[in-house]
């Protein structure tokens, strides 16, 4: 159990870190012109200035900076992320509605890259500076280097336009209203999409990580013990070398969690998804001040999570991990 | 897959039917019958906080807002007003007092009666307090009284010209239910406003944020056996390309206001399963600006402003960036208002480089080291790819001349706190919307006293006495001929002047099923109730 206080005393140091990123965040955003009365303004078309007076006392505008983050500080500790001026609901409200979709999307596209990064990398490690490992390389490069919006489009364009197979965008059919199974089916098929496009580059990171991780690995002492014995390869690759080789995955996914966790403006603007990002990047155009913070601070906390998780899953694949905590 | 056999099929009936009609436009339109039932999809590019155009006047909330709730009067396909909710109207001499007959067996989608005291509660409380532009248009009415159930009196402190204001009803004259709002503390935050009441050929049903809403038909709809689509779906679709491509896949049927890129709108219009136009759009026409900040001292010197215009090659940009989709405007008023259009022989600015330069030497400012005049920071507004691609036209070419310009970006609410509040930019470019009215929308761009930080105003540290008379007599001059001499009058002194230099002429563009059949046959379609659309097999 000592890796759980170990891992409890990284949580409580991560609550002032997380205050600090929020009044960062707070301050960084009074340096952009403009607030969220300017922003409503600009979509209107035009107001008078009475009305703007009007509103800005409404949305707590019209009070000093270190007031308006005193009050947001203050109702922050009484767990209250305050009101959405875009949504005109409360921000906890807003997040939560938005949270299914990132969360399904980030899920799908982190096993996909991260089961199939394995996958190729141990591949390409085996046959190392042979045919699959050039050919697996190549094409992790080409992933890497392609933008998502381009792929997102192009897969709309093959998938969607040419051969009709695939939805090209939104969350799920409006047309049916289903339940159950189905909707679950439609959602899936909605989902495709995206998740490739999003997975694929970080399919090549991992399976460039996993690539390095092995060919590290299987040139350790223990390895060619573990071959003197008399093990089959496949043995030694698996219950040997694998498991050693999962550490620099795990870290990885520990960080990624947390980019992705914010959204993907780029992915879900493209798949007119209804997710995290694309609220992230309206309530910065927007100036929704309440609802951006409340974004940053339920990532941070989903973020202290993963991580939290992946210490204990640390220590359960390398068990001297717990030993020298 | 039955699906993609089933979409090619139709896809292929579509194309052999718009070739018959390309043959024979109107012995094809002639022969259909009207069909009832289908669902119509629809492009909407950015949300708006909330769906009531009783409380904000804007192209975004008219797109649903404009189905549901219905206004007085709206505008028939010459332009010309034409009762909805109002059958009749009436203005006294001295146009102090408008009387409207409302339209009798109205409901509200709740079943309740529609009624004078509605229209009242909403001009009085939303109208002259909340509405955008309603609010300058409605400053001088005292009171809404209400004789009976059928009829509501406007009282006016000044005269009202009944031509304004029927001009200006069809965008800000839409009527929310009373009994609804009455009694909230606040109406703008009233949660009808995002789930709205109306009287309109369609019912509100559901608003998911970020991805659809939809409204289905209103069988107790006044007009006899209207509408004829059974829903329309507005899908939430925020990049302009992925709104092309799902086009393409016949997930939408319609993308209003320009909502798709340059280039896919071009690629599109060659494509027989859709239409490309402006027409429907006319009452949203909007021109290009330059506006000028008479705070530098440069600018300040009318030779330099003048110098700036003929350093331009506007038909160039048009004819390479806009394509047919835009033309030369030449002025505030521009040439698809009848009513006002004061014709092109008021003082102009065409390309000549030469002129340009010799008026600058004329003030003054002769090219310094590296042929420099003195630099310019211009600021672009962040909506529409013509505004950017314009901004970049303009850098180049009074590069030309020896003025270098900086060109600073921002988004929306950073570009109008720093041009209409803070006032930091030296030029500044974005759309003047015209509102079918120039009272409406367009003078404020010119009339001094305009309260700092209003947006689209006069905030330019300019005032010119004739022209701010010009504008007030117009604004209340009831006789239409003697309106119409005054706004040509306004144009000429404002070509003259240039404060605000509008040099493009643009309508928006709609881009649409070319099954879609009675759509575009309206200067607002785009905002109309679309009583009438339906779309063929």
């Amino acid at each position: 159990m000592r890796i759980l206080s170990l891992a409890g005393r990284r949580l409580a140091a991560s609550i002032p870190t997380l205050f600090l990123i929020l009044i960062g965040v707070f301050l960084l955003l009074q340096f952009a012109p403009g607030d969220t009365v300017d922003a409503m303004m600009a979509q209107m078309g035009g107001g008078d200035a009475a009305t703007a007076r009007e509103l800005r006392k409404f949305y707590g505008l019209d009070l000093s900076i270190p007031m308006q983050l005193g009050n947001y500080l203050w109702r922050l500790i009484r767990l209250d992320l305050g009101f959405s001026s875009i949504y005109g609901k409360p921000v906890a409200t807003v997040i939560l509605e938005r949270l299914p979709p990132t969360i399904l999307l980030m899920t799908a596209s982190l096993s996909f890259a991260f089961f199939f990064g394995l996958l190729l990398g141990v591949i390409a490690a085996r046959g190392v500076n042979k045919w699959p490992d050039t050919l697996i390389s190549t094409l992790g490069l080409v992933f890497y280097a392609t933008p998502s919006f381009w792929f997102g489009l192009m897969a709309i364009v093959v998938f969607s336009i040419y051969l009709q197979w695939l939805p090209a965008g939104g969350f799920e059919d409006i047309g049916a209203v289903q339940t159950g199974f189905g909707r679950t089916i439609d959602i899936a098929l909605h989902l495709i999409l995206p998740t490739l496009t999003l997975g694929l580059i970080f399919l090549a990171i991992y399976l460039r990580i996993m690539r390095a991780s092995m060919l590290e690995v299987l040139n350790l002492d223990f390895v060619r013990t573990a071959r003197a014995k008399g093990l089959d390869e496949t043995r030694v690759v698996v219950k040997h070398v694998l498991r050693n080789a999962l550490l620099p995955m795990v870290t990885l996914i520990g960080l990624q969690a947390g980019t992705m966790l914010g959204g993907s403006v780029v992915v879900e603007s493209v798949f007119s998804l209804p997710g995290l990002g694309r609220l992230a990047y309206e309530s910065v155009v927007q100036r929704d001040l309440n609802t951006l913070l409340g974004i940053v601070f339920v990532s941070a906390l989903l973020v202290i999570l993963v991580n939290f998780l992946v210490d204990l899953l640390y220590a359960r694949l390398d068990p001297r991990i717990q030993a020298e905590a | 897959m039955t699906r993609l056999e089933m979409t090619r099929r139709t896809a292929l009936l579509t194309s052999a039917a718009i070739a018959a009609n390309v043959a024979n436009p109107l012995r094809a339109f002639a022969q259909e019958t009207p069909r009832k039932g289908g669902v119509f999809n629809v492009h909407y590019g950015a949300e708006q906080r909330q769906l009531n155009p009783s409380i904000q006047a804007s192209t975004g909330v008219y797109i649903i807002g404009g189905k549901i709730q219905e206004a007085l009067v709206d505008l028939d396909a010459n332009g010309q007003p034409v009762g909805v909710l109002a059958e009749s109207w009436e203005s006294t001499p001295d146009g102090k007092t408008i009387t409207f007959k409302l339209r009798k067996g109205v409901t509200w989608h709740d079943g309740k009666p529609f009624t004078s005291a509605d229209v009242q509660f909403t001009a009085m409380n939303m109208w002259k307090k909340i509405l955008n532009y309603g609010s300058t248009l409605q400053l001088f009415l005292t009171a809404v009284e209400t004789p009976d159930a059928q009829t509501a009196i406007f009282k006016y402190e000044r005269p009202m010209p009944l031509g304004l204001l029927l001009r200006a009803l069809p965008d800000l004259g839409y009527i929310s239910a009373k009994h609804l709002y009455e009694g909230s503390s606040d109406i703008r935050q009233n949660p009808t406003n995002l789930a709205p009441v109306g009287t309109g050929p369609f019912k509100f049903v559901k608003y998911e944020r970020g991805q659809y809403i939809i409204a289905e038909r209103n069988e107790n709809y006044w007009r006899p056996n209207a509408p004829y689509l059974d829903r329309i779906v507005w899908k939430v679709v925020t990049d302009r390309a992925a709104a092309a491509a799902q086009m393409e896949a016949g997930d939408i049927q319609y993308s209003p206001f320009t909502g798709l890129t340059i280039s896919d709108t071009a690629r599109l219009s060659k494509d027989k399963r859709f239409i490309v136009s402006t027409k429907g759009n006319e009452g949203n026409a909007r021109t290009n600006t330059i506006e000028f900040n008479f705070r530098r001292k440069e600018l300040a010197d009318i030779r330099v402003r003048r110098a700036i215009a003929h350093a331009i090659n506007v038909p160039f940009f048009i004819e390479n960036f806009l394509g047919d989709f835009a033309k030369l405007g030449t002025g505030p008023i521009p040439s698809v208002s009848t009513d006002f259009y004061p014709g092109p022989d008021t003082p102009q600015y065409p390309y000549d480089k030469k002129k340009a330069a010799a008026l600058l030497d004329e003030a003054g400012f002769k090219p310094g080291a590296g042929g420099t005049r003195f630099s310019l920071r211009l600021l672009p507004a962040p909506w529409g790819e013509d505004i950017s691609l314009w901004a970049t036209f303009i850098q180049q070419s009074l590069g030309e001349v020896g003025i270098p310009v900086e060109i600073v970006r921002n988004d929306g609410g950073g570009f109008l706190k720093q041009v209409y509040d803070d006032h930091a930019f030296d030029l500044s470019t974005g759309w003047h919307q015209y509102r079918n009215d120039p009272a409406v929308s367009t003078t404020v761009w010119y009339r001094s006293g305009q309260p700092k930080g209003a947006p689209w105003t006069n905030q330019w540290d300019w005032k010119n006495d004739a022209i701010d008379k010009v504008i007030d007599d117009a604004a209340t001059e009831i006789d239409p001929v003697k309106r119409k001499a005054l706004y040509a009058t306004f144009v000429k002194e404002a070509n003259t002047e240039l404060p605000v230099w509008m040099p493009i002429e643009q309508i928006f563009v709609t881009v649409i099923t070319a099954k879609a059949r009675n759509h575009s046959n309206t200067p607002r379609w785009g905002s109309s109730s679309w009583h009438d659309l339906w779309l063929s097999a």
